[in-house]
C-alpha cells in the first residue's frame, strides 16, 4: 500500500493557560504566562516556588464520580483533551470502526498523584492498606486505556514513556500507523501532572528548575519551570477527512527519532541534529521552506544553546530565516505531556500564520542568536513547522507539520 | 575552614568517585578528574548536608573546579 497522507482534524488541550484550545491559543498569542506560585504542594518545603498548574479545575464538571474513581489527574487531563479533539474533528470513534483507530499517549511518570497518596497512606499515616484502585490509577497506560474505553476504540492502544519526548514519540508513531495503512485514524498526545511533594523534591535535587521563571534563550535564563496539562491531536487519512467534509487544520508530514547514547541528562547536539534531519527526510521537506520551529526550549543553559546550534547546523544559512520560539515560557515544562501541548501550538500557528512568542525574554544570548520571537506574537506565513523534543536519557523526537492549503 | 571544606570534598571524590587522592588538588577541574555536571551536583548535595547549607543553582552552575566549589561552599557556610 502506498503511503497515505495524514491530516489533523481536531485538537484538545488543558493547561495552566487555558482549559481548551480556544482559551489556550488566545493566551499564547497574548504572551500570557501560567507560571506562578504552585499550590498543590507546600512550597515552604521546596527550594523552587513556581510552577504552571492548571487552575480552577473542577473534575466533577467533566466526569461522573465512577469515572473519576478510575482516573488519576494525568488520565483525566488526557481524556479531557481527547474529548475536545474528537468533538472538534467530528470524527466518529465508535466500536464499529474502533479496530482501525489507535490511541497512543505519552507520559513520563503516569499516575504520580495517586502514587503519592499510597506513600502518604503507608509511610506517613501508618495505614495498613491503600485504595483498591491504586494500580489502575497509577499505571502509565491509564490515560490511553480510559480514552479507548470512553470511545470504544479497539485498535492499537498503548503508552510511550520517553521523558520529555513522550508525546512526540506518541504522535509520530500514530502518524506512521496511519500513513502505513495499519490504522485509519488516531488520537495521539499525552499528559503529565507532576505536582507532588516527592516529585518536586526530586526535581529540586537535580538542580535544573529555575527560582524565578522560564526564560528560554535569554542570557540570564536559570532553568525550567514544571507545568501540568494534557494535549491531544485527532488525526486521520486525508481521504477520510475529505469524505466527511471535515475541516483540516494541518497536515502531519514528518517524524524523526534519534538517541544520543551520550549522557543521561546532558543533551548531545549531534543527536538533536539527527532527529531534525530525519524528520525533514521523512516528510521530504525542502529545508528552506521551514518557517517556524516550536523549540524544546526548556530554559536551561545547556539545552537552549545546544538546540540553536543544532538548528544552525541543520539549516545552514536558512536558519536565519526560521523563527524559533519556546512556549514552555508560558505553559511550563509538562514533561511527558509537553510535546502534545506544543503540537497543538504548532498546528494552530500553521493554521493561523501566527508565530507563538517566547515569553519572559530579557537579554540576548550570542549562543541563541536566531529569531526567538521575543515577548510578542506576530504574523508570518508558515509553510512548514517543526516541533522539537530532546529528552533526559538522550531521546529525541521531532514532528513536522505542513500548512494545509487544500487538495 | 577552607582547608576543612577542601579535605571533605577530596574525601568524597576519593570514596564516591574512585579518584586517586594524589590527583586531586585545589585547582583541579572536575572534568580532568573524570567528573561531569551530574557528579558535581551529587558532590554539592553531600556537602550541603554535611555543612547544613544551601547552594543556589546559579552558583552551582559555575562550579567547574575544586577551588570554585570550595569558595562557593565557604561563602554559604559563612552566611
Amino acid at each position: 500500500m502506498p503511503d497515505r497522507r495524514v491530516v489533523i482534524t481536531g485538537t484538545g488541550v488543558i493547561t495552566s493557560i487555558g482549559h481548551n484550545t480556544e482559551q489556550f491559543w488566545n493566551s499564547i498569542i497574548q504572551c500570557a504566562s501560567g507560571i506562578g506560585p504552585y499550590e498543590a504542594v507546600d512550597s515552604t518545603l521546596v527550594r523552587f516556588k513556581n510552577g504552571a498548574e492548571v487552575k480552577d479545575y473542577n473534575p466533577a464538571a467533566y466526569f461522573e464520580q465512577k469515572e473519576l474513581d478510575l482516573m488519576d489527574r494525568f488520565a483525566q487531563f488526557a481524556l479531557i483533551a481527547a474529548k475536545e479533539a474528537v468533538k472538534q474533528s467530528g470524527m466518529d470513534c465508535n466500536a464499529d470502526n474502533g479496530t482501525r483507530t489507535a490511541v497512543i499517549c505519552g507520559t513520563s511518570i503516569g499516575g504520580v498523584v495517586s502514587q503519592e497518596k499510597t506513600y502518604t497512606d503507608l509511610y506517613r499515616d501508618n495505614k495498613t492498606r491503600v485504595h483498591p484502585l491504586s494500580i489502575p490509577r497509577t499505571m502509565p497506560n491509564s490515560a490511553a486505556s480510559n480514552i479507548s474505553m470512553h470511545f470504544g476504540i479497539t485498535g492499537p492502544v498503548y503508552t510511550i514513556s520517553t521523558a520529555c519526548a513522550s508525546s512526540n514519540h506518541a504522535i509520530g508513531n500514530a502518524f506512521w500507523l496511519i500513513r502505513s495503512g495499519i490504522c485509519d485514524r488516531a488520537l495521539a498526545g499525552g499528559s503529565e501532572t507532576p505536582f507532588t511533594y516527592t516529585f518536586l523534591k526530586s526535581w529540586e535535587a537535580i538542580r535544573v528548575v529555575a527560582n524565578d521563571t522560564c526564560r528560554p534563550f535569554s542570557k540570564n535564563r536559570q532553568g525550567m519551570i514544571l507545568g501540568e496539562g494534557g494535549g491531544m491531536l485527532a488525526m486521520e487519512t486525508l481521504e477520510s477527512a475529505q469524505a466527511r467534509g471535515a475541516t483540516i487544520l494541518a497536515e502531519i508530514v514528518g517524524f524523526g527519532m534519534s538517541s544520543d547514547a551520550s549522557h543521561i541528562t546532558k543533551p548531545d547536539q549531534l543527536g538533536a541534529e539527527r532527529a531534525i534531519r530525519l524528520a525533514l527526510a521523512d516528510g521530504k521537506i525542502p529545508f528552506n521552506e521551514v518557517d517556524y520551529i516550536n523549540a524544546h526550549g526548556t530554559g536551561t543553559l545547556v539545552n537552549d544553546s545546544m538546540e540553536i546550534g543544532a538548528i544552525k547546523n541543520v539549516f545552514g544559512s536558512h536558519a536565519g530565516q526560521i523563527s524559533v520560539s519556546s512556549t514552555k515560557s508560558m505553559h511550563g515544562h509538562c514533561l511527558g505531556g509537553t510535546s502534545a501541548i506544543e503540537a497543538v501550538v504548532t498546528v494552530m500557528a500553521t493554521l493561523k500564520n501566527i508565530l507563538p512568542p517566547t515569553a519572559n525574554y530579557q537579554e540576548p544570548d550570542p549562543e541563541c542568536d536566531l529569531d526567538v520571537v521575543p515577548n510578542a506574537s506576530r504574523h508570518k506565513k508558515i509553510r512548514y513547522a517543526l516541533s522539537n523534543s530532546f529528552a533526559f536519557g538522550g531521546l529525541n523526537a521531532v514532528i513536522a507539520f505542513k500548512k494545509w492549503e487544500g487538495s | 575552614m577552607s582547608e576543612e571544606v577542601f579535605n571533605r570534598i577530596k574525601d568524597l571524590i576519593v570514596t564516591k568517585k574512585g579518584v586517586e587522592a594524589e590527583k586531586i588538588n585545589i585547582d583541579s577541574s572536575f572534568e580532568e578528574l573524570g567528573m561531569d555536571s551530574l557528579d558535581a551536583v551529587e558532590l554539592v548535595a553531600d556537602m550541603e548536608e554535611i555543612f547544613n547549607v544551601n547552594i543556589p543553582n546559579t552558583d552551582l552552575q559555575n562550579f567547574k573546579t575544586i577551588r570554585q566549589a570550595v569558595e562557593g561552599l565557604q561563602k554559604a557556610i559563612s552566611q
